[in-house]
């Protein structure tokens, strides 16, 4: 049995508006509309889609903070809003705008705090928190007052926190939100060590792009409320449509290239880009370009992933 | 349910309560973290509440007696509730921040924690300044001790009462910051019936309106607080001519107020957890 196993799951708000000086209107909005997938022990999953496409729903369903309106759900073989304080012993929660550090006192303290709250046996504890403050290179913060600490540090602290239980399963919700490119690629080291070492299953939502394609070989892309996409990030790509480019310079300026399987998308003096299907391999389209014309360089182009994940949101409003 | 861990029963179900002392043991350390501030909060909180009985006692220099109760007997009915309330708001008056917690997202973050949602409500922002409020109305009640005809009885019936009120006011104040799970800026209406209901107990029910004193034992039984087990307390029957039976219903009234306050606050988790807001 995967370890999330989600399955025709809804949720629906009611909302209620003025209208008028008593009067209200009643309406219904789906956060989350039939939504169905799973997730295996050791996954890397990028939980991703614009704001209000129902993401945080979903992590709040999953954690057994909301009650599904309907359909079914399991995490860790337990229904989550019914075992919530039992499952919430095999997961951790990481919410990346909002710490459950205390602000006033050194980190340790927190971290005592947590090894009581879950009942660490000692050893476990000490083993743990050993391994993580070294990865994350926190043993000069472990004494200082957490509203001392830098925003990259303190999300290391919250990390950390979330970890020292041994979860199954963490969740983290912007984990990268405000670092600087170092911490980010620090965090994300770290996030893939762990995986490698525990095998601890990782749901990551975000916006940071960088993060999935670091981290994650599997994304599952939500809008309005249900996936659009469940697979691999390269599938991502084929799935948008979109184009490889190849950079061309000329020694001279010519006319466009027209070669087979590939056409020019913009001109500027020697420099002309051309567009091929990503599916399609490049060698033929470079051998044709090479044959046919003068050519000091060349370079291809990825497609932007941000490109096609636009591409999806667009074409599922 | 599968229970992973191998802790006898016993240690468990003291979990919440042994975490409620960690917790609150950290928040106390993180206020002493600022101990000018600290020191500030402790004397302004003694002062506010010193000047508190004395304006009663003012009183009394033009007065006897009021509703036919002396000073003494008045100052007994002021530290029995003033002990109750000091005594429930140190140990659980965050829960009246309910609102806020729901604003903020810090609701969501407790709920993924394995301690019940109300030990942790309770202990957050735990601070040693409302022991003020115990210790000038332990004082208070202290000085009024010797109007007391003392016997075994009376005794107990003291101490039950000290637990009852503390008790009646945890009730009320997770009573009526339940409302908050329904509207979520509504802080104020639980202090009217916790804060209120103290205000209205420092006095002898004698000099309210009979019906409010009906209404104080059947429908808000804030009566219970101090003024049944003081009447039995001070040997006097019951001016309303209530049956005196009245005055060992203190424990029994504070179950009741608990109970429903403990049925209301899980309604309300439920309603949390089933509309998100």
């Amino acid at each position: 049995m995967p370890l999330i196993d989600v399955s025709g799951l809804e949720r629906t708000f009611v909302v209620r508006r003025r209208a008028g000086f008593v009067r209200r209107t009643r309406s219904e909005v789906r956060a989350v509309h039939d939504l169905t997938f799973s997730v295996e022990t050791g996954e890397m999953v990028g939980y991703i889609g614009p704001n209000g496409a129902g993401k945080s729903t979903t992590i709040k369903m999953l954690t057994g903070i909301l009650v599904p309106t309907a359909g079914s759900l399991r995490v860790a073989g337990l229904d989550p809003s019914r075992q919530r304080t039992q499952l919430a012993q095999r997961i951790g929660v990481v919410f990346g705008q909002r710490t459950t550090l205390w602000w006033d006192l050194p980190l340790r303290d927190s971290f005592e705090l947590l090894r009581k709250i879950y009942r660490i046996p000692d050893a476990r504890y000490r083993e743990n928190l050993d391994r993580f403050v070294e990865l994350l290179d926190l043993g000069d913060q472990l004494d200082t007052p957490v509203r001392q600490l830098s925003l990259g540090q303190r999300m290391r602290g919250d990390i950390t926190a979330a970890l020292l239980h041994d979860p199954e399963i963490l969740y983290l919700d912007e984990p990268t939100i405000g670092l600087d490119v170092v911490s980010k690629g620090r965090l994300r080291e770290f996030l893939r060590a762990l995986n490698a070492e525990r095998s601890t299953t990782l749901l990551l939502t975000t916006h940071d792009l960088q993060d999935i394609e670091a981290l994650c070989d599997r994304v599952i892309v939500i809008d309005h409320g249900t996936s659009v996409y469940d697979g691999s990030l390269g599938g991502l790509h084929a799935q948008g449509g979109s184009s490889r480019t190849l950079v061309v310079d000329l020694v001279d300026e010519g006319p466009p290239i027209d070669v087979p399987g590939a056409w020019v998308r913009k001109v500027e003096g020697p420099r002309q880009w051309l567009s091929f299907p990503t599916e399609a391999s490049a060698a033929p389209v470079v051998a044709a370009v090479a044959a046919a014309y003068d050519v000091a360089d060349l370079s291809i182009q990825e497609p932007d992933i941000e490109d096609v994940i636009r591409d999806l949101y667009s074409r599922g409003a | 349910m599968a229970e992973t861990s191998t802790t006898p029963a016993s240690a468990r179900s003291w979990h919440p309560v042994a975490r409620y002392g960690d917790m609150a043991r950290l928040w106390v350390r993180a206020e002493l973290s600022y101990p000018a501030s600290f020191a500030m909060l402790v004397v302004g909180s003694m002062l506010i509440n010193a000047l508190d009985f004395a304006g009663i006692a003012i009183m009394f220099s033009s007065i006897d007696s009021l509703g036919g109760f002396g000073l003494r007997e008045i100052a007994l009915l002021y530290g029995a509730t003033g002990v109750g309330i000091g005594i429930a708001d140190t140990l659980i008056g965050s829960v009246e921040r309910i609102g806020e917690f729901i604003r903020t997202g810090r609701l969501d973050q407790m709920l993924t924690k394995p301690v019940p949602l109300l030990v942790q409500v309770c202990s957050d922002r735990f601070t040693l300044r409302r022991l003020g409020r115990i210790t000038q109305a332990g004082v208070v009640m202290a000085w009024a001790l010797p109007v007391v005809d003392w016997t075994p009885s009376r005794v107990l019936v003291a101490v039950l009462m000290v637990l009852s009120s503390s008790a009646l006011f945890f009730g009320l104040f997770v009573l009526f910051s339940c409302v908050q799970f329904w509207t979520s800026d509504a802080s104020e209406f639980a202090n009217a019936f916790t804060y209120g209901g103290n205000t209205l107990t420092q006095y002898p029910l004698t000099v309210f309106p009979r019906e409010l004193a009906i209404a104080l034992t059947v429908v808000l039984p804030i009566a219970f607080v101090n003024w049944y087990p003081c009447l039995y307390l001070l040997g006097r029957s019951d001016p309303f001519g209530f049956p005196a039976w009245l005055q060992f219903c203190s424990p029994l009234a504070a179950s009741v107020v608990v109970a429903a306050a403990l049925l209301v606050w899980r309604t309300g988790v439920r309603r949390y957890t089933s509309t998100g807001s």
